[in-house]
């Protein structure tokens, strides 16, 4: 297993989001620490990546590709807060 | 079903290696030509994807090293890792000619942007120096008056990246400085510390933009020697790329 940061998951985003991801703040739904993506510490491959809060260490995201489908999972994430 | 190309949607393509340079001993450039490449800001990276003839398939992130003047190749710095498929491919087996299937740029946070008034501390470890190059290469290139400062740590001075032009860039350059750490061998071997980047470094007052790449335990260690310091912790942007 390889600890990574939000910076890694800014190409499988990029196919999921029109605008860049990991400038984009997300809220933890734990503790409600808000900070840029790219800041999340992000394990993977397990079998996809697992992205916690560094303040708390909740999962606030998933990502897991299987060969036709990306599988995004924000239950931690009570925001997503970008620049349009 | 077939995916349609969606206007502004990150597709992969296919690159072509027009030349390969050695590093070190154990790194290399590949020198890209990406047809339809929209150009990159210094420090975002590309995705990049090998698939063998039985549908196996590995994705890898690399840094680009190059800056974009607009046009031309595209490069990137691989460091061969002692388990690693796909840096060991790229670093020992790709030759000039091979395609390549890639995507990007991608990542927006860790960027350093020429319009960016404030002076810039880089502090690399190992590998990541890739990132932070393609920064001094764009700011040697748009002649900005932001001092740079490079404190780039590697394990021997054989292991240093981009050696010689970093040399060159100092001599004609009086608004950037670089210092090495050595950890293994050389003149004084040390650890990054908080005299290194307290001498090296700038001081908070001067309110710098930092950049920090490199493996896991060498980010940490030198983004707490920073917010000790003083420094601003929405200052200081890090970027890692697993290890010790």
């Amino acid at each position: 297993m390889m600890e990574l940061d939000g910076n890694a998951l800014a190409g499988d985003l990029a196919e999921v989001f029109t605008v860049e991801m990991t400038s984009a703040r997300f809220t933890c739904a734990g503790c409600r620490h808000a900070d840029e993506v790219a800041t999340l510490r992000v394990y993977t491959p397990v079998p996809g990546a697992v992205a916690r809060c560094p303040n708390c260490g909740d999962v606030v995201l998933t990502l897991v590709r299987t060969p036709t489908r990306v599988l995004l999972t924000l239950t931690g994430t009570a925001r997503l807060d970008f620049p349009v | 079903m077939v995916r349609t190309a969606l206007p502004g949607r990150l597709t992969w393509q296919a690159a072509t290696v027009t030349a390969v340079r050695a590093e070190t001993p154990s790194a290399r450039t590949l020198v890209l030509d990406i047809p339809d490449w929209p150009g990159h800001l210094p420090g975002q990276h590309l995705d990049l994807r090998l698939t063998a003839e039985d549908g196996y398939s590995a994705q890898r992130s690399y840094s680009i090293a190059s800056d974009w003047p607009g046009s031309g190749p595209v490069e990137i710095t691989v460091q061969r890792l002692a388990d690693g498929e796909v840096s060991s491919y790229l670093t020992d087996v790709v030759q000039v000619g091979d395609r390549i299937e890639l995507r990007g740029p991608i990542g927006g946070w860790f960027v350093w942007r020429s319009a960016q008034p404030a002076p810039v501390l880089l502090v690399a470890g190992g590998s990541g120096v890739v990132p932070l190059m393609s920064m001094i290469r764009d700011r040697g290139r748009v002649r900005g008056r932001q001092p740079f400062r490079l404190i780039y740590s590697v394990r021997t001075p054989e292991d240093a990246c981009y050696a010689d032009e970093l040399k060159r860039r100092v001599r004609d350059d009086p608004g950037l400085d670089v210092h090495f750490v050595h950890t293994r061998k050389g003149p004084d071997p040390k650890r990054i510390d908080v005299a290194t980047v307290n001498t090296y470094g700038w001081p908070p007052d001067f309110a710098p933009d930092v950049f920090v790449c490199g493996p896991t335990g060498f980010v940490e260690t030198v983004a707490d020697i920073l917010v000790a310091l003083g420094h601003d912790p929405k200052k200081i942007r890090t970027e890692r790329f697993g290890g010790k």
